[in-house]
């Protein structure tokens, strides 16, 4: 029973993680490598405009989104803006950014034991038996309400379809009147946004680590790659997958094999099917 | 420069220098003047590379020097995969860390010395790799990469988890080299081979069918070529130099562990290749002479070298994304000149 339990928390942590890369790289093929270090960096700016400016909760984290935002849209706007096309410059552009940013807050040391968010309600419940705390309940539904929003925003939003017709043909897109650049701006815009919630809603359930950016960025390429590019159901479902099997690992072979989990199902993954499980977007230009 | 230059329209006209062209043919050998054309710049370079174990006083530095040219080596390989093959790896430091520890495991259990752990570490490495990457070759562009990236995070995990191979301490008491010049001697003069080695081959048949494999595989498919096969080679030979580095890096620290694994190797090679100019092979060489000792500079500072490295990565790719030695190369075959349109 807390197998299940802890099972579908951990899969909508994973979720919640992965659904602004997801939305920026699966959606709008746009990499965004530094993924991870925005992860982290909402988690310290939450903590500082706590601390250090003495703000209350909801306005650091209101703040702490806004600036994630004007980051992300900052990234496309001077960073990607330039290597837009190759795909592996972009790779690399995105990756060396978020690696300067999480070794620079390693550098002012930011790490130990000292960093950590509050809770949004304290307190736990039992649920058939099994205690489990407010906060993990609020994973979940957050989790629901956010995957659910997006999925709306993607599908019934001239922004949201915009964001998906980029991805499946961007000329096309482009002479029904879709401004690439600016699209691209919104998805980073919004996938950074997303990836601060994330922050927001797990940090409180752990420390502030530096170290998290390594393993958010890895989950996420291993939950958007695993359900497929282009594909809102695979990517739930993978994040369901990979949930399960990294509580399941834990509980019946040891926890080091957590993130062993996620990386062998990138590979796995990549080498059987590059498409995902549930991905049917340009399958050709993947493979000889 | 030129204040008309808003009402004037004009353009760079850039032109082959007469020499360049001349030495193209047979006639390179006519005169001195274009002998040394071609022979001065490649003569400066392994001259200044012998020099170096001499002229660097310090112990520290001339271990410096021995891991500048294993960080060389992975550059060669990434450059010669991504520029001329068409794959980009990401993975330098899978192939570091399976030749780091095989030559450990050679030298620890089996007893041999380094003269013969090497080249067994560098041939079997190779093999190992290539096997391991072999399922992942059909795939193109990003996906290979980042395939190549999870590889040695995944092993590094696993080792970790298994606790096998000596676990998080690794293998320690690897035999070392007897001296340091025979440490450096040794890797500067595969370095040279290799770099030279890797030109040739670029410029031979097989080297075409890279590039084939590169611009066109459909057209190396209809020429009855095995994509796989070629693709395999190349990752043999980058591999290789990979391996061989590693392999050299457990006997010059007598120690392989998991930070073997570590990101360093995949993202150095790299970043040098930037720098350095994809492409020319060489370009990758000088980048590494240029980083890795800034990188050792800053290694007061922890971590903020990483950081540096990192912004020097993002300015070039972004803004000077040819590379040093691609440029130098234009200066050196061609001039410029402005042209009216």
């Amino acid at each position: 029973m807390d197998i299940l339990i802890y099972g579908i928390v951990n899969s909508f942590s994973l979720a919640l993680m992965a659904i602004g890369f997801t939305l920026v790289y699966g959606i709008s093929r746009l990499p965004n490598f530094a993924h991870g270090a925005l992860y982290v960096i909402t988690g310290f700016g939450v903590w500082w405009f706590i601390h250090q400016l003495h703000l209350n909760y909801v306005l650091s984290i209101l703040f702490a989104l806004i600036l994630m935002g004007l980051i992300g849209a900052g990234i496309y706007r001077f960073v990607l803006i330039r290597v837009r096309g190759m795909a592996t410059s972009e790779i690399i552009a995105t990756y060396a950014l978020g690696l300067a940013i999480l070794e620079f807050l390693r550098w002012r040391g930011f790490k130990g034991m000292t960093y950590t968010l509050p809770v949004f309600i304290e307190g736990s419940i039992h649920i058939a038996g099994v205690p489990i705390d407010l906060q993990r309940i609020m994973v979940i539904a957050i989790g629901i309400v956010v995957v659910s929003f997006m999925w709306l925003f993607t599908h019934y939003n001239k922004t949201g379809l915009a964001l998906r017709g980029m991805a499946q043909d961007e000329h096309a897109a482009m002479m029904l009147g879709i401004d690439s650049d600016r699209m691209a701006i919104i998805a980073m815009a919004i996938g950074s946004i997303l990836a601060g919630l994330s922050a927001i809603v797990l940090l409180p359930l752990g420390n502030i680590v530096v170290e998290a950016g390594y393993n958010v960025l890895i989950l996420s390429i291993a939950v958007c790659i695993v359900g497929g590019l282009g594909s809102w159901v695979g990517a739930i479902l993978a994040a369901f997958m990979i949930g399960f099997v990294q509580i399941l690992t834990v509980r019946y072979i040891q926890s080091h094999f957590h993130m062993v989990v996620a990386l062998l199902a990138i590979i796995l993954t990549l080498i059987l099917r590059p498409s995902g499980l549930f991905g049917r977007q340009k399958e050709l230009e993947e493979r000889v | 420069m030129n204040k008309e230059i808003g009402t004037i329209e004009r353009r760079k006209e850039r032109l082959d220098r007469g020499i360049k062209v001349r030495t193209e043919g047979i006639y390179a050998i006519s005169s001195l003047e274009e002998v040394s054309y071609l022979v001065l710049p490649r003569l400066i370079l392994i001259i200044g590379l012998l020099l170096l174990p001499a002229i660097i006083p310090s112990l520290y530095w001339k271990r410096v020097i021995s891991i500048t040219c294993i960080y060389a080596l992975l550059a060669l390989g990434f450059d010669f995969l991504a520029n001329f093959v068409g794959l980009v790896s990401l993975g330098g430091a899978f192939y570091i860390g399976v030749g780091g520890y095989m030559a450990a495991i050679l030298n620890k259990s089996m007893g041999l010395s380094p003269i013969l752990t090497i080249p067994i570490a560098t041939l079997f490495g190779a093999i190992i790799c290539t096997l391991l990457l072999l399922p992942a070759l059909p795939l193109r562009g990003v996906y290979f990469a980042i395939v190549t990236l999870m590889y040695p995070l995944a092993i590094a995990r696993i080792i970790e988890a298994l606790n096998i191979l000596g676990g998080t301490d690794g293998i320690l008491g690897v035999a070392g080299f007897p001296t340091r010049w025979i440490e450096q001697y040794i890797i500067i003069l595969i370095i040279i081979f290799a770099l030279f080695g890797l030109r040739r081959l670029v410029n031979e048949d097989i080297g075409l069918v890279f590039r084939g494999v590169k611009d066109n595989d459909q057209a190396v498919r209809a020429s009855g070529l095995s994509i796989t096969l070629y693709k395999s080679i190349a990752v043999f030979i980058a591999s290789g130099l990979g391996s061989l580095g590693g392999a050299y890096l457990s006997h010059i620290y007598m120690w392989s562990g998991i930070s073997q694994f570590a990101l360093d190797f995949s993202i150095i090679p790299i970043a040098a290749t930037v720098i350095g100019g994809g492409g020319t092979l060489v370009g990758p060489l000088l980048g590494c002479f240029f980083l890795v000792p800034i990188s050792e500079f800053l290694r007061a500072f922890g971590t903020l070298r990483i950081v540096f490295y990192s912004i020097i990565l993002l300015t070039f790719i972004m803004f000077r994304s040819e590379g040093i030695m691609v440029y130098a190369q234009r200066k050196y075959h061609q001039f410029e000149r402005w042209v009216k349109v």
